[in-house]
């Protein structure tokens, strides 16, 4: 009888160590993340980021975006969802984090179709046929040309600014603020430069929610 | 902390070495899914080899220790052979004696990285073939001391 718990309580032993030491490293990372985050305040909003919404909105919603990666595109909806239902009091600006093979070319086309306008668009329908291109083992990013062919766009004035040294510089700064800002996953969330730690719609929602009311109530 | 009241077909001094090689594949299974689900790490090809053959272990080993069936040690002892070849394998792998490009791991997470390394100082691979030597020598001593 002793034996068995001594079995059990160690088992339940380790199971707790590492639960706890979970929790402990956890806790220093928000440290480390909140901490960039206070000390590169100047790399969460570019001259040349895209916005959705209000451009004087007091609320900015910065989200690191990986179009190959699916959680972005499932969250696209919830994002737009919460601008569009603010009232004008939040906005949307997107930062690139091109995590996956493949995903830096298509930040290219899509910022190189950009001059033309319907950025909006653009995005929407890369994401829609996200399955079809964005395979991860085998990235087909030249397939969206295909897919936003119905846009209407000048596509070969696209081409020739996916490959200039602008959106390559739109690319490499996107690249050194998500760095700075410790953006591991995409899709990377900050509600006025605080980090959304705990993940999900519902939590990004609450956040910002509560800086709305922040600055509601100075 | 043994005050021995167990049934005849429990022998006592084999639970002993089956417990420390339970606790010893028990830490090593915590700390490979402490590695790769709390801090990070993606493990290999190899590594994932090495989990196949380190986490059954605790399954194994721990019902045999719960029921005093010393028996465990047998049906234990392939997995950590298979698990202890393999930690070999990664070793010479990681230490560049064999070349990597033998190796199962053209993509993904590099085998031979330097990444697999904990507090940039031990080398994973090294750490699970000491727990898979430390495993295979305990459930030989628990054999022979179930024999006698």
């Amino acid at each position: 009888m002793n034996k068995k718990w001594l079995v059990i309580s160690t088992a339940a032993a380790v199971v707790v160590a590492f639960v706890a030491g979970a929790a402990l490293l956890r806790e220093r990372s928000t440290q480390e993340v909140v901490q960039a985050a206070q000390t590169n305040n100047d790399a969460f909003v570019r001259p040349h980021s895209p916005v959705f919404g209000n451009p004087a909105a007091k609320v900015t919603i910065v989200e690191f975006f990986d179009p190959s990666c699916e959680a972005c595109r499932a969250f696209y909806p919830t994002v737009k969802g919460i601008v569009n239902a603010s009232f004008g009091q939040v906005r949307l600006v997107v930062r690139y984090a091109a995590l996956h093979k493949g995903s830096d070319r298509a930040v290219k086309i899509i910022e190189g179709a950009r001059p033309q306008g319907k950025y909006w668009e653009v995005v929407e329908k890369v994401l829609a046929d996200q399955p079809r291109w964005a395979d991860h083992g085998n990235p087909q990013p030249e397939l969206i040309w295909d897919t936003i062919k119905d846009l209407g766009l000048d596509v070969e004035k696209a081409k020739s600014a996916a490959g200039s040294p602008e959106v390559e510089q739109v690319l490499r700064q996107d690249t050194a603020d998500m760095k700075a800002l410790k953006v591991t996953a995409t899709p990377g969330f900050f509600v006025n430069g605080t980090p959304l730690r705990d993940f999900g719609a519902e939590q990004l929602k609450a956040l910002v929610a509560q800086e709305i009311k922040k600055q509601k109530a100075p | 902390m043994t005050t021995t009241q167990e049934p005849a077909r429990a022998e006592p001094s084999a639970w002993t070495p089956l417990f420390l090689a339970w606790l010893v594949a028990l830490l090593a299974t915590a700390g490979a899914l402490f590695l790769g689900e709390v801090m990070g790490k993606t493990p290999c090809v190899l590594c994932w080899y090495q989990r196949i053959a380190m986490f059954p272990l605790v399954a194994i080993l721990g019902v045999g220790l719960l029921a005093s069936d010393n028996q465990s040690a047998r049906y234990a002892a392939p997995l950590a052979w298979a698990g202890w070849a393999i930690a070999l394998y990664h070793c010479l792998i990681f230490w560049g004696i064999v070349s990597e490009a033998l190796a199962p791991c053209s993509q993904g997470v590099s085998c031979a990285d330097a990444d697999v390394q904990v507090a940039g100082i031990v080398p994973i691979p090294l750490l699970s073939l000491v727990a898979f030597s430390a495993i295979l020598a305990l459930l030989w001593f628990a054999n022979r001391k179930g024999k006698t």
